[in-house]
């Protein structure tokens, strides 16, 4: 029955908070399945269940409904302490009254493993979160940086069969954030271990992840590859949450399992990439993505008048109105020497890429 | 409409800086506090008899104090019944502060939270004449004659002043660090014992002190509940003012002023000492 292939999976999972007339459905029938040694993230807005159902995982809350499975075997019951799954949490919280090494060895020495082989296990965390040297020091003595790769070798030391990371990077400043986000893909990559990584930040989601869920009030959107999630958005609030984007209403006028072509308010008819959904023809929403249309002096299959032009080094965004009133972004690469080909007030057309029209399922 | 009067920058309303009588006030309220138990001092250091005239310094008074057999019974039975009902009370008011800070909310929490604080409110003759009368029928019905009873009076009141300063070191402590640990592997016992414990050990040493102090210095509770022969300090101290005032008595308050500065000093490090 369990399949090997699976570190977590979630069966219909429910998570109410409170009763009666205050009660919140932080997690409405949520199932999702988290293949081992991928990096997973769960990708949403605060208060969206993503916190929720990592905390489901690692044991501190119970689901109200539904199953939460590790390597196939049902964990619902069990107490964090006796859940082979680490957290890193949010504040790194580590121990202010012991040391790096203490810090680090704390999960071990719980386990009941022998003393010098904690330290053995240490030494290998140090070095593996490059900060040998610093085991004797006190964890008030390290930077935002240290402390957490402190808090992340900490969590892996006890080699868990997931690691939790709770908006690990969330407290850091940017460029100690990028370090970071490179940092944890090399530790998975040498761990082997499957991260959950929860965060609101899409760019550290699609940087980092394998596979990225996108969560809103309580529901997993859609769950793929981050340039599935970017490319081809099945909902409404996925293209809008992750990068920005063009909304134009369109008519369907035909299904070929995923391919489709739909017909663009200026008449054009265009080829467009259908969601995973049966869909039936008629008035549907396509999202189009800045970056990848361009502008023309004719017609193209959009046309709209130019509002505003903001440079912005390696590229220019033209903020255009289209001929139904609908506002429009085109984000142009900018070319050596080549001077902006469009002022404000201008008509132009817009060209769209092949496989850049993606419908939505709303 | 009146006009906005300039405030100094950064000044807060109520700034009391900027109120008139503030530091004639606060003089006042100082010397009041502190004249009273500098005279005392002082006059304890005196070569005569007299408590209102000065005439050399020395250790006289202190000497014939420690060389008072009266003193030293009441000393080491002040001492063992500080220490005893401070071992209770700091226990009781650590296990106090672990229900209601590290536990869910529950129903009546706020009537426990006035339960354990009572004793802080109830006039305290009040609660001794009430603790005479509970254990006297307890004495009668058992015929059990006991220091424990003394011990028992003094543990009580001991624990809301223990409880306060724990209650508030568990309070200024993330959970997280109670979650980190059982996700690492720490079953309930073994992440209190070495996290929760240790973290809030400085709280738990505040508050012993603070309830030693107490036991050390309450005069009512064991005035009444005493039995026979049980003569704490502060007790002895008031029969010896009823003969008149003496500079013996002047010295043993001068260290006890001493011994309950040291406490309390020791109390404000532990407790507002900057932390991380």
């Amino acid at each position: 029955m369990s399949n090997p292939a699976v570190a977590v999976e979630a069966q219909g999972v429910t998570k109410i908070f409170g009763s009666g007339e205050e009660q919140v459905r932080a997690l409405d029938n949520v199932s999702v399945t988290i293949r081992e040694n991928e990096f997973f993230t769960l990708l949403g807005p605060s208060g969206c269940g993503k916190t929720t159902l990592l905390r489901l995982i690692a044991g501190f809350e119970h689901p109200t409904d539904g199953h939460i499975l590790l390597h196939g075997e049902h964990i619902a019951h069990l107490p964090p302490f006796q859940r082979p799954v680490n957290t890193v949490f949010q504040n790194y919280a580590l121990f202010p009254h012991m040391t790096v090494a203490d810090n680090i060895g704390f999960g071990l020495e719980m386990q009941g493993m022998p003393k010098q082989d904690v330290a053995r296990v240490v030494d290998e965390m140090l070095t593996l979160v490059r900060m040998e040297n610093l085991g004797r020091r006190r964890t008030s003595q390290l930077s935002g940086g240290q402390q957490q790769r402190v808090a992340l070798a900490r969590a892996l030391a006890p080699k868990p069969k997931v690691l939790l990371l709770d908006e690990p990077l969330s407290a850091l400043d940017l460029k100690l954030r990028k370090e970071m986000q490179i940092e944890l893909k090399r530790l998975q990559n040498e761990t082997g271990i499957t991260f959950v990584f929860v965060t609101h930040d899409q760019e550290e989601a699609l940087t980092m992840s394998d596979r990225v869920a996108v969560m809103n009030a309580g529901n997993i959107l859609q769950i793929g590859a981050p340039r599935t999630i970017y490319d081809h958005p099945s909902e409404r609030f996925v293209a809008h949450f992750i990068g920005e984007t063009n909304f134009v209403e369109a008519e369907l006028i035909e299904i070929d399992g995923r391919n489709g072509r739909v017909q663009l308010p200026s008449g054009a008819e265009v080829p467009a990439s259908l969601p995973d959904v049966d869909l039936s023809p008629g008035k549907v929403t396509v999202v189009i993505r800045p970056e990848h249309v361009d502008l023309v002096p004719d017609a193209g299959v959009l046309q709209g008048t130019i509002d505003n032009v903001v440079y912005f080094g390696t590229d220019t965004h033209y903020h255009l109105h289209l001929d139904d009133g609908t506002p429009f972004v085109a984000r142009l690469q900018n070319q050596r020497d080549s001077a902006a080909a469009f002022t404000e007030g201008d008509k132009a057309g817009i060209t769209v890429k092949d496989n850049a029209i993606q419908v939505l399922v709303d | 409409m009146p006009d906005t009067v300039a405030l100094p920058p950064r000044s807060r309303p109520f700034d009391v800086r900027y109120m008139p009588g503030f530091t004639s006030m606060a003089w006042l309220c100082l010397i009041g506090l502190y004249a009273p138990l500098l005279i005392m001092a002082f006059f304890s250091f005196n070569e005569s008899r007299s408590v209102t005239t000065f005439t050399d310094f020395s250790f006289r008074w202190y000497q014939i104090a420690a060389d008072n057999a009266g003193v030293k019974d009441a000393t080491i039975l002040s001492l063992k019944l500080a220490a005893l009902s401070t071992v209770f009370a700091t226990i009781a008011a650590t296990m106090a502060g672990l229900a209601t800070t590290r536990t869910r909310s529950f129903k009546g929490q706020a009537f426990v939270f006035a339960v354990i604080n009572q004793p802080l409110m109830i006039p305290e003759i009040v609660t001794a004449v009430g603790t005479l009368t509970f254990f006297g029928i307890i004495k009668q019905v058992t015929g059990i004659q006991s220091f424990g009873f003394l011990v028992l009076a003094h543990t009580v009141f001991c624990i809301p002043f223990a409880y306060m300063p724990i209650r508030a070191r568990l309070e200024d402590m993330d959970l997280t660090f109670e979650h980190v640990a059982a996700d690492l592997y720490a079953s309930p016992w073994k992440a209190f014992r070495y996290v929760t414990f240790p973290m809030m050990l400085p709280g738990i040493i505040a508050g012993a002190m603070l309830a030693f102090v107490i036991s050390l210095d309450d005069v009512i509770i064991s005035l009444l509940v005493a039995g026979a022969g049980e003569t704490t300090l502060p007790v002895w101290m008031i029969g010896q003012l009823r003969r008149g005032l003496t500079p013996e008595v002047n010295a043993i308050s001068t260290v006890l002023l001493g011994v309950t500065i040291i406490f309390v000093s020791f109390f404000f490090f532990l407790t507002f000492r900057k932390r991380k």
